[in-house]
């Protein structure tokens, strides 16, 4: 019963822990880049916003497929394999989300003057401690919206999961989709267990984000 | 000895222009640098601070080359050793006071120097404050201290007191003073302000549309000459009609009859008044 609940869980919180790894550089990136490719970089990775889940499913089960280019090699080489399995679909959220960590540390890097930066690079220190003690500390709401949309994004996943990982219990059966599952079965008290807990969850971590920001923009930063 | 010969390209107000300075700065001098918004100071001031690239030029300080655009040698910012002080003071809001001056000190630099920087602007007691909760006078001296701590070759001061209240910035300048006094360290400073550059600077270079058009001390380069038993004040135009003239000068309005000379003065002019030809009305 709870199985499906713990397996949502726990791909929300890997895939924000990779989000974090990948997204921040990422967005360091763009939010200093001056280059043409720029504009092409962004609407790629905020096509999960627009683009239906299934789409990039149905791409991600083709590049993953043993038969296929990269799920051959992945399969041949490592022996690992990403269709209906729990690895898969932690790589397909981060893709998915990719956008929702991106978009806000991206926006508040850029909104930070840029005196800070060169403040800190004129007092001798590094690009990379400039980074960590200057520009990160100092966009803590962005970073939180970040996280917290992205765990949220990915509690409310179907689409995509359902084509990368299908419905194996305790492997790739999360909350949305055993939802589905008791209701075409006609176990509407189950389903009604289900998507009430998801309710409650999204709407008090969306609440939290929105009473933590309010908090950090008052006690927030005029240099 | 500064030696500073650098090209580069603006993007003014007017059209393209050309920055093209060749100079020297002399150690332990205080010079200003003066001229009309757009005319490449700030960008001066940041090619010597690396935080802009030259076309072309060299930039030698002290016998070490910081920039040598044709042996390909440019050190980053990290690497000069300078002072810069932002004319939005840049202080880091995540820090207090303290934490801004430490973050500023070396690795392995004595902590003690922090609390002598402190007890310098008077402000041990807001050591453990945030930035935000100081007043622009405050902030402006900590990023002044900030940019000390590392016992730079030069400081490069833009428009620092330029956002401050006319109290704020006499007393500020009045500690820019004790501070060159006391370290004389070489001082390059951006201003607009006539009375400030006389106040601080023992040089001021001129520039205009990307030209030095003059470099001297403030008396030759404002073009005055004091009188013997005169006194000469600079200021502003702030009113002018056919009867009168006012002149903010020193934070003091004063008000002139208008005379055949002033009638070309328009508001906003910059003005000498000398002690002979003047009768004054102190105002406030």
């Amino acid at each position: 019963m709870y199985q499906p609940l713990w397996l949502t869980l726990k791909l929300a919180l890997v895939t924000t822990l990779c989000l974090l790894l990948v997204g921040i550089p990422v967005a360091a990136g763009l939010a200093r880049s001056r280059s043409k490719l720029k504009p092409f970089l962004e609407a790629i990775i905020s096509l999960p916003l627009v683009l239906p889940p299934s789409v990039l499913g149905f791409y991600l089960l083709l590049a993953f497929s043993p038969q296929n280019g990269l799920g051959k090699m992945l399969d041949s080489v490592f022996n690992i394999r990403l269709v209906f399995s729990f690895a898969g679909l932690v790589i397909s959220s981060v893709i998915y989300s990719l956008p929702f960590m991106v978009h806000p540390v991206q926006g508040g890097l850029e909104a930070l003057p840029v005196s800070l930066r060169e403040a800190s690079q004129t007092l001798g220190k590094s690009n990379w401690q400039t980074f960590i003690k200057i520009l990160l500390p100092n966009i803590k709401p962005a970073l939180l919206t970040g996280i917290i949309l992205t765990f949220a994004h990915t509690l409310g996943e179907f689409g995509l999961v359902l084509m990368i990982g299908g419905n194996i219990p305790g492997v790739t059966k999360v909350a949305s989709i055993a939802i589905y599952d008791e209701v075409e079965s006609l176990n509407f008290s189950t389903a009604h267990i289900y998507a009430a807990i998801l309710l409650v969850v999204s709407f008090g971590i969306l609440l939290t984000v929105y009473l933590i920001n309010k908090r950090l923009n008052k006690s927030r930063i005029t240099t | 000895m500064i030696r500073i010969s650098i090209q580069k390209k603006l993007h003014m107000a007017g059209g393209n222009g050309v920055l093209n300075v060749d100079t020297e700065l002399a150690d332990h001098s205080f010079t200003a640098l003066y001229g009309p918004s757009g005319a490449g100071k700030t960008t001066l001031l940041r090619i010597i601070a690396g935080l802009l690239q030259p076309e072309q030029g060299i930039i030698e300080v002290n016998g070490q080359t910081w920039l040598n655009t044709a042996k390909k040698i440019n050190l980053p910012p990290q690497k000069r050793n300078i002072g810069f002080v932002f004319q939005d003071y840049a202080l880091f809001p995540n820090m207090t006071v303290e934490e801004n001056l430490l973050y500023a000190l070396p690795k392995g630099g004595d902590k003690n120097k922090v609390q002598l920087l402190l007890e310098m602007i008077g402000l041990q007691n807001l050591a453990h404050q945030k930035p935000a909760l100081l007043s622009g006078g405050q902030k402006q001296r900590v990023a002044l201290v900030r940019a000390l701590v590392r016992n730079p070759e030069i400081l490069l001061l833009d428009e620092p007191l330029s956002a401050l209240d006319n109290d704020a910035r006499n007393s500020l300048q009045n500690e820019l003073q004790t501070i060159h006094q006391q370290l004389k360290l070489t001082t390059l400073l951006v201003s607009h302000h006539i009375p400030e550059i006389y106040k601080l600077a023992n040089k001021v270079i001129k520039i205009d549309q990307g030209e030095i058009k003059q470099k001297g001390t403030p008396t030759n380069v404002f073009g005055l000459h004091q009188q013997a038993n005169g006194l000469t004040l600079i200021g502003e135009v702030l009113y002018a009609d056919s009867n009168r003239i006012e002149i903010l000068t020193e934070g003091n309005i004063i008000q002139i009859p208008a005379s055949p000379q002033t009638r070309s003065l328009s508001v906003g002019d910059k003005v000498s008044i000398h002690a002979a030809d003047l009768s004054l009305q102190k105002l406030s």
